[in-house]
């Protein structure tokens, strides 16, 4: 993109957490990084550190979601962070009062970090575009658009698993069209430099471009699956049905359900992801999501990982900045 | 404005596409209506003199399709408001859709608004009337009285006509008057949800998609229905480099139907969707290069005849949302001309051809004398200077809606004074 980066702040740091699109390998790979180092903090017997100490985190959530609220929440509480967490259906916001006005309202509660997510596409970039320069806005996923913690908590557990992404082979199973996970896991693994990232799904749930994003299309799960290092299955939803994009869950599973059978085309130290939460029996049998290959809770326990790393860093990125400003102020920096 | 009843327009290049002038002529003026072109009839003295050195005189503009807002959405802009704005752009013959509130399904509505622009007397107002009552698709309106009052055309605003069977019969009955039908081509269930042309951009961004067949479905339905009714059809804004081929097909089978593009669709493509910018939220959506390429083609062929400013004034807050949810459209007045003539800059075609499809081409369509010069028709005049540059400040704007993505554009077309039916509406100030 010709525009400087919202995300970025004039030195490069990262400002807000918003599409993996834009971001360069080295900020990626830092970001992975210190999520690493947070893994630990888990083990330890007092699982908190205080770098958000004296810090407001709000959670916004237009939508609903139990999974991701509540990692970002105890992300929050280990860095020592204050936590607000606010369901806002969306009919609360069309009885009057606008998007704008809610976000003015936190602004003026001295919020410093708004974790967003929003059933409308570019949700999260508006939010970052309309908020005060002392706010930091992290993606928790908007429409169909992107949900960039989840797909890096994905990407750190495949390097912990895998090492070196050069060598890899990806396969993303479902419902391509309908997921900003997928769209996110396509530029992170891109930019990561995997060796090749297919999609597999019917037509009807694939973007009419969805070449453009960088990806090989398959739409035979055998054929797409066949000596991939790693397969990431898709959620579902009920929805499709009743919108004419697939017969039925029957005939779904019949064609892309996950089976250990199947599995059997993969290089045999495959590993099997899945963001939740799993349709059992819809997009992988029991035998495949408890089985040896699926690494499904070790993504749960990554994401408080990599949530503490994006938020540690925007925070950071701000205080960056206020040091600026002090300093200038005390005419220490001209 | 100034009360002259009679005027001489001098020293400027006469452009008049209708009559194939393009040449150094002065233009006179009196009671309301051209007087002479060239020389002054003897004896001839004018009330004003317009120095119009340097400068193009021209038919005012005629707009196909364009929003005032009144009644219903003052908020937005009003009659008054924007017939000013069309009076500073050199636009005196604007059309209005019917989708107001109320719906310009009853002579009432109709002559309200005639009124109300009549009473800022800034521009020529037509209201186009509701193809169906209440513009639902489901009874038809009654067009030989929204005739009567002053409607020329027959449209079902951007809304769609869910039975093909009633777009039938409302054709038909059109027809029985004389009426053109203005149709907005998109088939409601493509569309869908679809906020963004369907192609890579949108799939980037996870805006929902509208495919080009939303748009070629509906054309094809209009034109079947059109070879069965003979009635003569408009499509207001085509978007995509499929219609313009259906539509060059038709015209060679002669089947009687125009069409009019969107100046912005001529100059922005999907790529301006970056950054989810809601400036660039319009309906129907902003297509890929090739599609653009194709409009700015078929425009200088003259299979498209009109650029039409599609203008739809907002208040800010309805441009301040996450992309899918902000109201589309642009305030699209003040860069009609501007954008039309850039065109001729980019080398699209010659200018006598580019301001024919802002006068003589919509007027056609609209079967009115307007958009001419000839001797004894109402002297609608738009001068410009077509050198000097300018930058679009959206705060300088003279419509109420400031929603603009050509904010900071750089243009080579002022207008520098309008006259509707002899009266000056419009000078520009720092002149």
């Amino acid at each position: 993109m010709a525009r400087r980066d919202i995300q970025l702040d004039e030195e490069g740091r990262l400002r807000h957490f918003l599409t993996i699109e834009g971001l360069d390998q080295p900020l990626l790979t830092e970001i992975l990084d210190k999520a690493e180092g947070f893994i630990g903090v888990s083990q330890q017997a007092i699982k908190k550190v205080p770098l958000c100490r004296g810090k407001i985190i709000t959670n916004l959530f237009f939508e609903t979601s139990t999974r991701t609220r509540t990692t970002f929440e105890l992300a929050a509480k280990r860095l020592s962070a204050d936590v607000l967490s606010l369901n806002i259906s969306t009919s609360a916001t069309t009885k009057g009062e606008t998007l704008l006005d809610t976000l003015r309202n936190l602004e003026a509660m001295h919020c410093d970090m708004f974790v967003v997510r929003h059933a409308d596409s570019g949700a999260a970039h508006f939010i970052a575009q309309h908020s005060a320069p002392h706010v930091s806005v992290i993606n928790a996923g908007d429409g169909r658009h992107a949900h960039p913690t989840q797909a890096m908590l994905d990407m750190l557990t495949i390097r912990r698993i895998k090492g070196e992404f050069v060598k890899l082979r990806v396969a993303i199973v479902g419902d391509i069209l309908n997921s900003r996970v997928a769209r996110s896991q396509i530029h992170a693994l891109n930019t990561l430099g995997t060796s090749e990232v297919r999609v597999i799904a019917p037509y009807t749930l694939l973007p009419a471009e969805s070449r453009s994003l960088g990806v090989h299309v398959y739409h035979d799960l055998q054929e797409g699956i066949r000596d991939v290092d790693v397969v990431i299955m898709l959620r579902l939803q009920r929805e499709r049905m009743r919108g004419a994009m697939l017969p039925s869950e029957h005939e779904y599973f019949q064609l892309y359900g996950l089976t250990e059978q199947r599995l059997r085309a993969a290089k045999p130290d495959v590993i099997v992801m899945h963001p939740g939460p799993i349709n059992r029996g819809v997009e992988m049998d029991s035998q495949v999501a408890d089985g040896p290959r699926s690494v499904i809770l070790q993504q749960v326990s990554h994401g408080i990982a990599v949530r503490m790393a994006v938020m540690s860093m925007c925070i950071g990125t701000q205080n960056a900045r206020i040091a600026r400003r002090e300093a200038s102020v005390s005419g220490l920096n001209p | 404005m100034t009360n002259a009843s009679s005027i001489s327009i001098q020293n400027g290049r006469l452009v008049d596409p209708a009559n194939g002038i393009d040449e150094p002529r002065d233009l006179h003026i009196a009671a309301g209506k051209v007087l002479a072109t060239g020389s002054p009839p003897e004896g001839f003295q004018p009330d004003l003199r317009i120095d119009a050195s340097g400068q193009v005189v021209c038919p005012g503009l005629v707009d196909l399709c364009a929003r005032l807002r009144e009644p219903g959405e003052e908020h937005k802009a009003t009659i008054a408001s924007e017939s000013a704005a069309a009076a500073g752009a050199g636009i005196t013959t604007l059309c209005c859709p019917p989708d107001t509130d109320p719906i310009v399904d009853t002579p009432a509505v109709a002559e309200l608004i005639r009124r109300k622009a009549l009473q800022a007397g800034l521009a020529r107002v037509l209201p186009m009337g509701a193809l169906t009552r209440g513009l639902k698709g489901e009874q038809l309106s009654e067009m030989a009285a929204l005739k009567q009052a002053g409607c020329h055309v027959m449209s079902n605003g951007a809304r769609p006509l869910h039975s093909t069977l009633v777009e039938r019969r409302a054709l038909e009955y059109a027809t029985t008057f004389g009426l053109t039908c203005f149709l907005n081509p998109e088939d409601l269930s493509l569309r869908d949800q679809g906020c963004a042309h369907e192609g890579a951009v949108g799939c980037r961004l996870g805006l929902p998609g509208i495919p080009v067949a939303a748009e070629t479905v509906a054309v094809a339905r209009d034109l079947a229905l059109i070879e069965q009714t003979r009635a003569s059809i408009h499509f207001r804004g085509l978007s995509t480099a499929a219609a313009v081929r259906m539509l060059r097909r038709a015209h060679k089978e002669q089947l009687r139907v125009t069409a009019d593009v969107s100046a912005h669709q001529l100059h922005l493509t999907e790529m301006d969707l970056d950054g989810f910018n809601s400036n660039c939220h319009v309906e129907p959506p902003l297509r890929s290069l090739t599609d653009r390429d194709a409009l700015r083609q078929a425009l200088a062929d003259g299979v498209i005849s009109a650029v039409c400013s599609d203008h739809q004034p907002h208040e800010p807050d309805a441009k301040q949302a996450p992309f899918p949810a902000t109201a589309p459209g642009i305030s699209a007045l003040e860069t009609l001309l501007p954008l039309t003539l850039k065109l001729v800059s980019e080398g699209v075609m010659p200018m006598a051809d580019a301001l024919a499809r802002l006068t003589i081409g919509p007027a056609r369509i609209l079967g009115l004398e307007v958009g001419r010069l000839n001797v004894g028709n109402t002297a609608d005049v738009c001068v410009f200077d077509p050198n000097r540059t300018w930058r679009l400040d959206p705060e300088k704007m003279l419509s109420q809606g400031h929603n603009t993505p050509f904010a900071g554009w750089e243009f080579s077309a002022r207008v520098t004074c309008t006259l509707l039916a002899g009266r000056v509406v419009y000078r520009q100030p720092d002149r």
